[in-house]
């Protein structure tokens, strides 16, 4: 019957299981090429020009690579304090596992405590990070009066002075970070074998054991996740320094992010080519831990197609 | 259950418990509890140094009303709502399309084109910014909140689409091949069969969108300047330098612009963490 009727049938019902996907698809991959995909390579072919983003584009080559890689003091400051975001914003990891083994029990009221620990997150990074530099303030600050009373004085106030500043912010970033960890952890917490720990109970497993051969294990995709999000997070840390110092005193809190942005709308004149290039260097650090990422899903995806 | 059961220990250890927690809540929300605090000081405590203590007297009603009455903040605020409600409307529904198609059909490319979204979603922003910036100059959207709107809107597609495709995934895929069986139309199927099972992910993802769009920063100071068309939480930085030292107001002003999210987030709690605790259990 199909067949004869397929003449007077439209294109579209025939071929409608083959086609529909692609109807649907249609929309979301315009705009997602036309905004993300697209202004990748954009940047990448900007990175090799000088430009004020409104006349012509000069072709330089490698220029703005050479004058960023070869000694540009900024650069190397924002490198560095990039890799410091990085490998301090992990503790949020282990301290939201702390905090979530803290809470997971079952006592009146626990619901209520879980979503006050996870309230942090919920803030724009913008307030957190204007009600720290109050808690940070020099002499006024609580934080100032806290250490003040056992002898420690940090001249400048921690923000003031360019050997705290950075984790001054590092330490603002940790706070909505760990309770993004603690709430994956506890829904992970949630999901573990209850025969499995009783097992282990029985064999005399506890604490730290119990917690590193049995628990752990099962908590790994909560950790993946944990792994994803604050790397993504430290790598994309802008928020926090702009509203805290705008990358000062004396340019030390500068991370990429941050310093992109500077050369590319800076007062001084735009210079859109230098920053794509500090962007493209960004990316490719991103790149590595994007690599790795999308081959540990693309393992769970091929097993479950 | 780890770690073990209150219940199951010993007297001394539960009552211990019990006053821990909120001694550690206070500590833990100690920089909030602070500006909650400051924000209803007179102006007075911050000129006599008395940063950190009680209050001298309760001027709520006064710093708030300030906020409300004398400055930019509620242009700013109705700002947030026009950039964040359509931003919200237009992900959704994009993704729960393109979720569709890579959820349902097999097709050559299905995933490629679902490690595409995935992937693009994992880039620093940083890398779009002159761009985007550029391409919304020449669409003359420049300082409109259309043009932040559009962007949100494709940025925010990537991880709506990795949500909403493994969501469709765990849906009975009988009742699509039931449906089909009956001569369903594919678009039919999508509206009447797929969309009321994807209620939870479409509320999961709404809240989600909503906190993140709010929160945004970033792409609010390079796409828009000025009042008429910045969300809140670039206005609270210019609202901070003319209200300079004045923590009072400051703080009131922070409360209201985190206040939306806040809310949102009580109010759909389920729905706020399933959606960001997605794929943390298998």
């Amino acid at each position: 019957m199909a067949t004869a009727t397929a003449g007077n049938r439209s294109w579209y019902k025939r071929n409608e299981i083959a086609a529909t996907p692609w109807v649907f698809l249609i929309p979301g991959i315009f705009m997602f090429s036309l905004y993300v995909i697209y202004p990748i390579f954009q940047s990448f072919w900007i990175s090799f020009h000088e430009w004020d983003g409104l006349g012509e584009k000069t072709w330089v080559g490698l220029a703005n690579y050479e004058r960023l890689l070869g000694g540009d003091r900024k650069f190397e400051t924002s490198f560095w304090n990039n890799i410091r975001w990085l490998v301090l914003y992990l503790l949020a990891i282990p301290m939201g596992l702390f905090i979530s083994l803290f809470l997971n029990q079952k006592v009146f009221g626990i619901r209520l405590y879980k979503s006050m620990f996870f309230f942090p997150f919920v803030i724009s990074q913008v307030v957190v990070g204007l009600v720290f530099s109050w808690f940070y303030l020099p002499n006024d600050g609580l934080f100032d009066v806290l250490v003040g009373k056992i002898g420690i004085d940090i001249s400048g106030g921690i923000l003031g002075n360019p050997n705290t500043a950075t984790y001054g912010i590092i330490a603002a970033g940790l706070w909505p970070q760990t309770a993004y960890c603690m709430i994956l952890y506890l829904t992970g917490l949630n999901a573990v074998d209850p025969e499995q720990v009783e097992a282990a109970r029985l064999d005399g497993a506890k604490g730290a054991r119990m917690l590193w051969y049995i628990i752990l294990p099962q908590l790994k995709p909560a950790t993946f996740i944990a792994f994803v999000v604050t790397i993504i997070g430290a790598l994309r840390s802008f928020d926090f320094i702009a509203v805290m110092t705008n990358g000062g005193p004396f340019g030390s809190t500068r991370v990429l992010s941050f310093y992109m942005f500077e050369e590319s709308l800076s007062e001084f004149g735009f210079r859109m080519g230098y920053g794509a290039a500090i962007a493209v260097v960004l990316f490719f650090i991103m790149l590595g831990f994007i690599g790795y990422f999308l081959k540990s899903m693309y393992q769970d995806e091929k097993g479950a197609y | 259950m780890f770690p073990t059961p209150i219940a199951k220990t010993t007297l001394q250890w539960q009552i211990t418990y019990q006053l821990l927690l909120p001694i550690v809540l206070a500590i833990w929300l100690l920089p909030l509890i602070a500006v909650a605090i400051f924000s209803i000081k007179p102006d007075a405590d911050f000129t006599n140094g008395n940063y950190w203590g009680m209050p001298s007297s309760f001027e709520m009603m006064n710093n708030y009303g300030k906020v409300f009455f004398e400055s930019d903040m509620p242009r700013y605020l109705l700002n947030s709502v026009f950039i964040t409600v359509p931003t919200v409307i237009g992900a959704v529904l994009l993704s729960s399309m393109t979720g569709f198609a890579l959820g349902v059909y097999r097709f050559k490319g299905n995933l490629l084109i679902f490690f595409v979204f995935i992937a693009g979603n994992f880039v620093p922003f940083q890398i779009l910014m002159v761009p985007v910036r550029d391409l919304t100059l020449s669409l003359n959207l420049y300082d409109t909140k259309i043009g932040l709107v559009l962007f949100h809107i494709a940025f925010q597609t990537g991880f709506c689409t990795l949500f909403m495709r493994n969501f469709i995934r765990q849906l009975p895929f009988a009742l699509i091949e039931a449906a089909r069986v009956e001569g369903v139309s594919e678009w039919r199927i999508f509206v009447y069969v797929v969309l009321p099972l994807m209620k939870p992910a479409l509320a999961a993802l709404s809240v989600l969108v909503f906190t993140f769009i709010w929160n945004d920063y970033f792409w609010a100071i390079v796409l828009t300047q000025g009042p008429d068309s910045q969300p809140v939480t670039a206005g609270i930085t210019s609202f901070n330098s003319q209200y300079r030292a004045a923590y009072h107001l400051m703080s009131a002003g922070s409360i209201i612009a985190a206040l939306p999210p806040v809310v949102m987030f009580f109010l759909m709690q389920k729905h706020f963490i399933a959606g960001l605790t997605l794929g943390a259990v298998k």
